[in-house]
């Protein structure tokens, strides 16, 4: 094993895992709820809460990017419904509003601001860069060992570790609140879930996965992850915790395949170039969810056998 | 900030042949949106437009690299338009196959296409970076968009599809139209249901690639949406909704590229979509068929002419009235005096109000189809509402002893 491939593969590649299984938990309940768009919303509207959040204290840190970020995910929220109600218009729709306009708003402020000094423009808030989050000290197997290397670490790693803990605990918390109320909101409401409240936290936890993603990784994988995966599952098996156990399966199969072939699978067909690690995990997870279309056990469902 | 003369100039095409170009192009963008759009939203596929966007994104990468392959420059507009199409209609046919083939439901597919299509893209893109032929300006800008480097013939050509567009529309709007509320009778009538929902799709990929170089490929979707829903809050026919949506969003479009040559860093995409945003926050407040304002005054006259009514009929009957509201509108228009006794005036008034109650109760014994309108109705002058004749009708059989028989 060369001694930079810790550092350079094994620690990005981590961080992609950590991001696409915090999606795909996640997103098992949005596909099953009809929600799925939802997330393709919130990792829209992040973007503006981020640039305001910038705006007003001046810096990159990551707390007032993502209370920024919160804040813009619940205003949405929000504002769909109200453009729900008033207009009498489907949700996808007033999703459309909401969304398209609040990112415009989000491009906008950041053409206006001056951000140029520190790393952060659209593209890298589009695709991420995964590639450059690189533990550089980590030089040898002893290093992991090693207080001094392990503070070189990016600190995208520590985040995102901590967020998949926190869906995690989410999951098993809820978990039965979750299950009845995605699965029959009426009879959960009449035993007493408060169903509401799991939609309101659900969303919210999404919009909080979304933040830490979109920092580390960009917006595309987790738009792809919370969707792509689930989707996949979905149509490999009629139960739910299979179903959930191979979303997360799916979700870092195309993290570590997507990684290595933007990087050595290129090398590996031997040509020089160097494309975006976070579009070729997007690429690799719709291709799983292809496969699964022609091919899994269970893609038409249980009615039509 | 804003430079006011160059505003005006935009405004009135003064600002330069290009900027002026590039205004029409958006504003017949921006018309084609909004008229499209309206269907789309009536056939409650709004968001497959977001889909169908996102998937442009291979196309334009392989198209550029064929171009580039085959020793062109790559940044020939219409070359990578048709790439972008080719890309947008396989996406397009992947999120039908995956709804009708597989148990996932639109929104899944949706944001699975969207996703797996812009991350391939990106993938493109970043090729395209690498080889090192890919000026950023050149393929970048189709994400989100950029007039600043357009040329004049890109200009025209965007122009062109956008009249395309707007034409067809006018052409094919009873067919879109009868698909969008009754699909039995679009049938019926002769209709073909897929192909004419192609042909929305066709129209939708259109806006979408026409969009692409102005607005860019994230936002364009925004131009189909916004201006609809606003325009659905001004009026219930749909041949009047696309022309209100054709109109707001011609109008973003004129005023967006106005703006955004008139201010420094304001890019023309996202400024059009926040002025059409703005336009749909006015039709939603202030709009006379359903707008907030003007749904607030309306149900306080309801509720006014309710008050006002049970009053006078209480005047009638001689009872007391104790509830605050009823006395506030009586008093304001000098029914009763302070003490609660009725006036002159309100007196004549009670007396016509039990005998407009009479009239309409003997209506709807008649007309009992009418009971729902007629709820809203007897609230008001019932010479407002019925012609002489059926008033004098009414007034006959109120009269005629009990027991005889109607008139015919």
């Amino acid at each position: 094993m060369d001694g930079l491939y810790i550092g350079l593969v094994l620690v990005p590649t981590l961080i992609g895992v950590l991001a696409a299984v915090s999606c795909a938990l996640l997103g098992n309940f949005l596909v099953l709820r009809k929600q799925s768009l939802m997330g393709d919303a919130v990792s829209h509207v992040v973007l503006p809460g981020i640039v305001v959040a910038f705006i007003l204290t001046g810096s990159v840190s990551v707390g007032p990017m993502l209370l920024g970020a919160a804040a813009a995910a619940l205003i949405s929220a929000l504002l769909i419904e109200l453009v729900r109600n008033l207009g009498k218009v489907e949700s996808g729709a007033a999703m459309g509003v909401v969304f398209t306009a609040l990112f415009a708003l989000g491009i906008l402020l950041l053409e206006q601001s001056d951000t140029r000094n520190v790393h952060f423009d659209v593209e890298h808030a589009l695709y991420g860069n995964l590639e450059s989050l690189v533990w550089l000290a980590g030089i040898d197997a002893d290093s992991i060992f090693d207080r001094a290397a392990l503070a070189g670490l990016p600190p995208q790693l520590g985040r995102l570790f901590v967020t998949l803990v926190v869906v995690i605990v989410f999951l098993f918390v809820f978990w039965r609140q979750l299950v009845v109320s995605t699965f029959d909101p009426v009879f959960a409401h009449s035993a007493g879930v408060p169903v509401r409240f799991i939609g309101a936290a659900l969303i919210s936890l999404v919009a909080i996965v979304a933040v830490m993603a979109f920092e580390a990784v960009g917006a595309i994988i987790t738009i792809a992850m919370l969707i792509c995966p689930a989707a996949a599952a979905r149509l490999m098996t009629n139960r739910f915790i299979p179903q959930v156990v191979w979303s997360v399966v799916f979700a870092v199969v195309s993290a570590v395949v997507g990684f290595w072939a933007a990087g050595s699978g290129m090398e590996l067909i031997g040509s020089g170039f160097s494309v975006s690690a976070a579009g070729m995990i997007a690429t690799v997870s719709g291709l799983i969810l292809a496969i699964c279309a022609v091919a899994a056990p269970q893609r038409k469902g249980a009615l039509d056998h | 900030m804003i430079d006011g003369a160059t505003f005006v100039n935009a405004l009135t095409f003064n600002a330069g042949y290009n900027t002026a170009i590039v205004a029409t192009g958006a504003v017949l963008l921006g018309w084609a949106g909004g008229t499209v759009g309206t269907f789309l939203l009536l056939r409650r596929r709004s968001l497959v437009s977001d889909a169908l966007s996102h998937a442009t994104l291979p196309g334009i990468g392989i198209a550029f690299l064929v171009m580039a392959w085959m020793g062109g420059s790559g940044r020939f507009l219409p070359g990578l338009l048709l790439g972008a199409a080719i890309s947008a209609m396989i996406g397009l046919a992947s999120v039908e196959w995956l709804t009708r083939r597989t148990r996932l439901n639109a929104d899944a597919a949706i944001g699975a296409v969207l996703s797996a299509f812009f991350g391939f893209g990106v993938v493109l893109l970043t090729v395209i970076q690498s080889l090192g032929i890919g000026r950023q300006a050149g393929i970048g800008s189709f994400l989100l968009g950029s007039t600043s480097g357009m040329l004049r013939n890109e200009a025209i050509t965007l122009a062109g599809l956008a009249f395309g567009i707007a034409l067809l529309v006018f052409l094919f709007r009873r067919q879109l139209t009868l698909i969008c509320f009754d699909e039995t009778f679009a049938r019926t009538s002769g209709i073909d249901i897929r192909r004419t929902d192609l042909l929305l799709m066709l129209l939708v990929m259109a806006v979408t690639v026409t969009g692409l170089r102005i607005v860019g490929l994230i936002l364009v979707v925004a131009l189909l949406i916004i201006p609809p829903v606003a325009a659905r809050f001004w009026t219930d026919q749909t041949n009047t909704m696309a022309l209100v949506g054709g109109l707001i969003g011609g109008l973003s479009g004129f005023v967006g590229t106005a703006l955004s040559a008139s201010v420094p860093n304001f890019p023309a995409g996202p400024v059009i979509v926040l002025v059409a945003a703005c336009l749909f926050v006015v039709s939603l407040l202030f709009a006379p068929a359903r707008g907030v304002f003007y749904g607030l005054y309306r149900s306080r006259a309801f509720s006014r002419k309710v008050h006002r009514r049970q009053g006078l009929l209480a005047i009638l009957r001689g009872e007391a009235i104790y509830d605050r509201d009823t006395i506030r509108v009586l008093r304001s228009e000098r029914l009763i005096h302070a003490d609660g006794t009725p006036t002159e005036a309100g007196l004549d008034a009670a007396e016509n109000a039990a005998r407009e109650e009479a009239l309409w109760t003997i209506y709807l014994r008649d007309n009992p189809d009418a009971a729902y309108r007629a709820a809203r109705m007897r609230l008001d002058p019932i010479a407002q509402r019925l012609t002489g004749s059926e008033i004098a009708e009414l007034e006959r059989q109120l009269n005629a002893p009990a027991g005889s028989l109607p008139a015919g």
